[in-house]
């Protein structure tokens, strides 16, 4: 099979690949280029693991043709963390135990993570919503979602 | 499993590349990828289009012609089309909504299509590279082109705010697949009585279908519970409902009459 070059900014990197024609932006991430954050789950579009942010977007990156991406801005939770430190969500999931298996998280904090950037202070109806494409089969949701206003709480107090 | 993509500026060039056996058009991905992914093995290479005008919503003189790349979450951002919000809103989560389009919505099989079941109830006009067709029409042989059409876009009346009456129920809240999906478009008169009516559900066929039936059965009706019992009792005619993991046919009939029911009162 013919590969085609890519070539797009993963958190905040230039990275140019070659990589298969029609293979999804999940296996590029995964597999060509090292980020295992996103996981692959259902593959289906329906469980959100899979989630990233493109170009300021929240997709699916199980569902997103890599040679769709050329020239995009990418985010994963791989690029949250800054010199060490956690990210204020990445922070806010470990503090309040809203990770179990762990295996929607990246997906989860990607979703919160848009949410927060476009709605600094959400209301709770706001997170479901926000969260609302992504499962997760251990917590119950209730962790995650207290989590992200904590998140949120957290970095309007920065602000302020 | 890896398969060739080919891009094209012109609608034309895409539409001519879909004549190959196995070649798709690649929308969103929401239907398309899923199906590779889940070893469609018929799909053997993808055809996209990057025209602009597939990727504009415009409105003019009361009509609103939205580009067939259109995303839901583009449907939500616009002003102009408030009436179709809680459609779109209903399609998937956040991230669906910025991929999922409103041409790859036109295919999408029982249980999704949430979105073509509200434009169907708006007597929405299908335009692809081979003409125009109303929409009922156009799903109705939309599985029997011997050549794929490129749908282009879809027009439609742009409804106000409140005129088309939508429901999907779901198991999952607040967004799961549909068991049963209602939109209903209803003209009342003077009187409070029903001049028109045009109703399509969702799951309760293998594709959106108008509820004709019921429909007549409304003309002429007060929507308060002792008018609405003959339009409640007939919606199930003609319908053939899926069954899947979300809900039996027999689930999905028994509770398509009680949800028109609060839809129409509620």
């Amino acid at each position: 099979m013919a590969r085609v070059p890519v070539q797009f900014t993963l958190n905040g990197q230039d990275r140019a690949e070659f990589v298969e024609s029609g293979v999804t932006l999940l296996h590029a991430l995964r597999h060509t280029m090292g980020d295992t954050s996103p996981k692959a789950g259902c593959q289906q579009g329906t469980c959100g693991a899979c989630t990233v942010i493109v170009d300021g977007e929240l997709r699916l990156s199980c569902l997103t043709l890599a040679e769709t991406c050329e020239g995009a801005s990418i985010e994963t939770a791989a690029g949250l963390a800054n010199e060490g430190l956690l990210h204020p969500l990445q922070r806010a999931i470990v503090d309040g135990f809203a990770a179990q298996c762990g295996f929607c998280t990246p997906g989860m904090i990607m979703a919160a993570k848009t949410l927060l950037d476009h709605t600094p202070n959400p209301t709770r109806d706001d997170v479901v919503e926000a969260i609302s494409g992504n499962i997760c089969r251990c917590t119950g949701y209730e962790p995650i979602i207290q989590a992200v206003l904590t998140a949120a709480q957290s970095n309007s107090q920065k602000a302020g | 499993m890896s398969l060739a993509v080919q891009t094209f500026s012109s609608v034309r060039d895409a539409s001519d590349a879909l004549e190959s056996e196995g070649i798709r058009y690649l929308g969103g991905g929401t239907l398309v990828v899923r199906a590779v992914n889940e070893g469609d093995v018929s799909i053997t290479g993808y055809v996209r289009s990057t025209a602009p005008t597939l990727q504009t919503i415009d409105i003019a003189e009361g009509r609103a012609t939205v580009g067939a790349s259109v995303t839901m979450a583009a449907i939500l951002a616009h002003v102009g089309l408030a009436g179709l919000h809680p459609v779109a809103k209903a399609v998937g989560g956040p991230a669906v909504r910025n991929m999922a389009t409103v041409g790859g919505n036109l295919f999408a099989p029982a249980p999704y299509g949430d979105f073509t079941v509200g434009l169907l109830a708006l007597d929405a006009t299908v335009h692809s590279s081979d003409g125009d067709a109303p929409i009922e029409d156009f799903l109705a042989a939309r599985n029997d082109r011997r050549k794929p059409d490129l749908v282009t876009a879809v027009s439609l009346d742009v409804p106000s705010a409140g005129v088309l009456r939508f429901l999907k129920v779901s198991r999952v809240k607040p967004r799961g697949v549909s068991v049963v999906t209602i939109a209903a478009a209803l003209a009342l008169d003077d009187a409070g009585k029903v001049s028109s009516a045009r109703i399509a559900l969702g799951c309760m066929a293998d594709r959106p279908m108008r509820a004709h039936v019921a429909e007549q059965a409304l003309i002429g009706r007060q929507l308060v519970k002792e008018e609405i019992r003959e339009a409640v009792a007939v919606i199930g005619e003609g319908t053939n409902p899926v069954t899947d993991p979300v809900a039996s046919a027999w689930y999905r009939s028994e509770v398509l009459p009680v949800h028109f029911s609060r839809l129409l009162l509620g």
